[in-house]
This record gives structure tokens, C-alpha cells and sequence, in this order.
């Protein structure tokens, strides 16, 4: 592993973005931000005419941090440790899960906590607690 | 217009990804990494990105909701389910695994496609393949599926 420096106001600030985008798209279209569910929906069957929607949102997603890097200069840090095989398990897991569980951590952790959702909050407390374990196994486990 | 509000929506969903230190997974795991509180390594960093967002949604909203609609669609979706069955405690618990494995949750995986490296490509299709197969799950006939609704994506 490779430590981390604490960033609260970097941190704070980009939540609030998070924020902001999930109440814009609320305001725009009445959808929940939930990522998961809106990738899952650019994949058949498709129930609704918002595909193209949905497109733009995930192609801003992927533009974010093309923008940073035009804008200052280079990409921001990202360090990814995991091997392939690791890298593979973890991807389906992760969009099984969230699409199983009806959200992720934007769709249940942000806007579902923010309605004071019952189901999301189980949802959070659960998907916190296991990824905990999981990095404490990972980790210190040996 | 729409499509291009979507875009300017998920290019500041996006930028917080990219500013909170989300998009490195490498933070993500820091945070995760409650054993390493006691030596010093563990990142409280995402916490701060909860609340910064919680908040803000929170408030934002609130007011939104109020509005008799949405700018461009007919009216608000927002779930109404209250109900806890086992695929609410069972999908994030999957999820949580995968999260937990290589730092990664939807959101910032998609964001790190725009980085470029091969990892996220390899991440993200996984998780396509992930997603797929959870709501052909959902679809197969009842009796053979753990609860109901049939999409898992109709909350």
C-alpha cells in the first residue's frame, strides 16, 4: 500500500460537487444520480427513451478529469494496486452488487441518505462494513 | 438541451469525483483501512466527501421536491420502497466486497476511464458484465429468483 495525505477541504468541496450534480439532475430530470443504476441502464433492456441521457451523464463522468488535466496541466493522483485477475473479481462483484442492491454509493450513500431513506441506509451500513473487512483481510490478515 | 444539461450534470458529478480524491482508489482503500488507525495510515478524507455531499443533497433536495416538476421530464422519480428484503442487505454486501478488493465503486471507476489506464478499462467492463448479469438474474422466472421486483433497477 502507499499512504494517502488527509484532504478534508479538497474533500468537503468535491463531495459538495457530488451534491450539487445529484440535486442539478433532480432538478433537470426527477432521476435519482445513482451511477450504478445509471450505467446498468445503458445496457438492454431498455424501458424508457433516456438513453441518451444517460450517455452524457457516464461522458461526463469520463470528461472530468480530461477537463482537470487541460485546465492544470496533469491528471490529478490515481493509483490503482490491484492486479488483473483482482481487478476483474472486484468488477463484477461490484456491478453485480450494486445493481442487485438497487444503488451504490451515490445512489443509496448520497441521495438515499439525503431522503432519509430507510433501505439506503441499511444499504450504506452494509456495503461500508464489508468493504472494511474485505481491506482488513486484505491487509492485515496473514 | 437536455442531453447537453446531462452532460454538464455528470461533468461536475465528475470534477467532485476528481477534487474529493474519490477517483484514486488508492484513497479509497486508505479510508476503507480501519486497521491502519493504528499506525497512522489510515485517510479520513472520504468521510469528509459523505458529508460535504449528504449535505448539500440534502438541502438541495428538499427544495427541488417541491417543485410541482422537473425541468424536463413529467415528474419526479424517486423511490418509495421501505420495505428491507435480502437483496438490500445482500447486494451491498457484494458490492462492499468488490469496493473493498480494488478501491473502485461505480462512479469513480467511470471516472477513471478518462485517465486512461488499462486497469479501468479491465475494472469497468467486469462491471458492465456485473451489471448485466445482475438484472438478467432479476428477469429469470420467479421461482427461481430470491424476491421481487423483477428489474432489480425498479426500486
Amino acid at each position: 500500500m502507499i499512504t494517502t495525505p488527509f484532504t478534508p477541504m479538497a474533500s468537503l468541496l468535491g463531495g459538495a460537487l457530488i451534491g450539487l450534480s445529484a440535486v442539478l439532475l433532480m432538478w433537470a430530470t426527477g432521476r435519482i444520480a445513482g451511477v450504478s443504476g445509471i450505467a446498468a441502464r445503458l445496457f438492454p433492456p431498455y424501458e424508457d427513451g433516456e438513453l441518451a441521457g444517460r450517455f452524457a451523464f457516464v461522458a461526463g463522468l469520463v470528461i472530468a478529469p480530461v477537463l482537470v488535466r487541460i485546465v492544470t496541466g496533469s491528471f490529478p493522483e490515481q493509483t490503482i494496486l490491484a492486479a488483473t485477475p483482482v481487478l476483474i473479481i472486484a468488477g463484477l462483484l461490484t456491478g453485480f452488487g450494486a445493481v442487485w442492491g438497487s444503488g451504490c454509493t451515490s445512489g443509496h450513500g448520497v441521495c438515499g441518505l439525503s431522503r432519509l431513506s430507510v433501505r439506503s441506509l441499511v444499504a450504506t451500513i452494509t456495503f461500508m462494513a464489508t468493504g472494511i473487512v474485505t481491506v482488513f483481510l486484505m491487509r492485515h490478515w496473514s | 438541451m437536455t442531453i447537453t444539461v446531462q452532460f454538464a450534470i455528470g461533468l461536475i458529478f465528475g470534477l467532485g469525483l476528481v477534487v474529493s480524491g474519490m477517483s484514486n482508489p488508492a484513497k479509497v482503500l486508505n479510508f476503507l483501512d480501519l486497521g491502519g488507525i493504528p499506525g497512522g495510515t489510515w485517510d479520513a478524507s472520504l468521510a469528509f466527501v459523505m458529508a460535504g455531499a449528504v449535505a448539500v443533497t440534502f438541502i438541495g433536495f428538499s427544495r427541488v421536491l417541491k417543485l410541482p416538476r422537473p425541468v424536463f421530464a413529467e415528474r419526479f422519480y424517486v423511490p418509495t420502497r421501505k420495505d428491507i428484503d435480502l437483496r438490500i442487505v445482500a447486494g451491498p454486501a457484494i458490492f462492499g466486497i468488490g469496493w473493498g478488493l480494488a478501491g473502485f465503486c461505480p462512479g469513480p471507476a467511470l471516472t477513471a476511464l478518462g485517465f486512461g489506464s488499462a486497469s479501468a478499462f479491465i475494472f469497468v467492463a467486469a462491471m458492465c458484465v456485473g451489471m448485466v448479469l445482475a438484472r438478467f438474474v432479476g428477469r429469470l422466472p420467479s421461482s427461481t429468483r430470491l424476491v421481487t421486483p423483477a428489474d432489480p433497477l425498479e426500486t
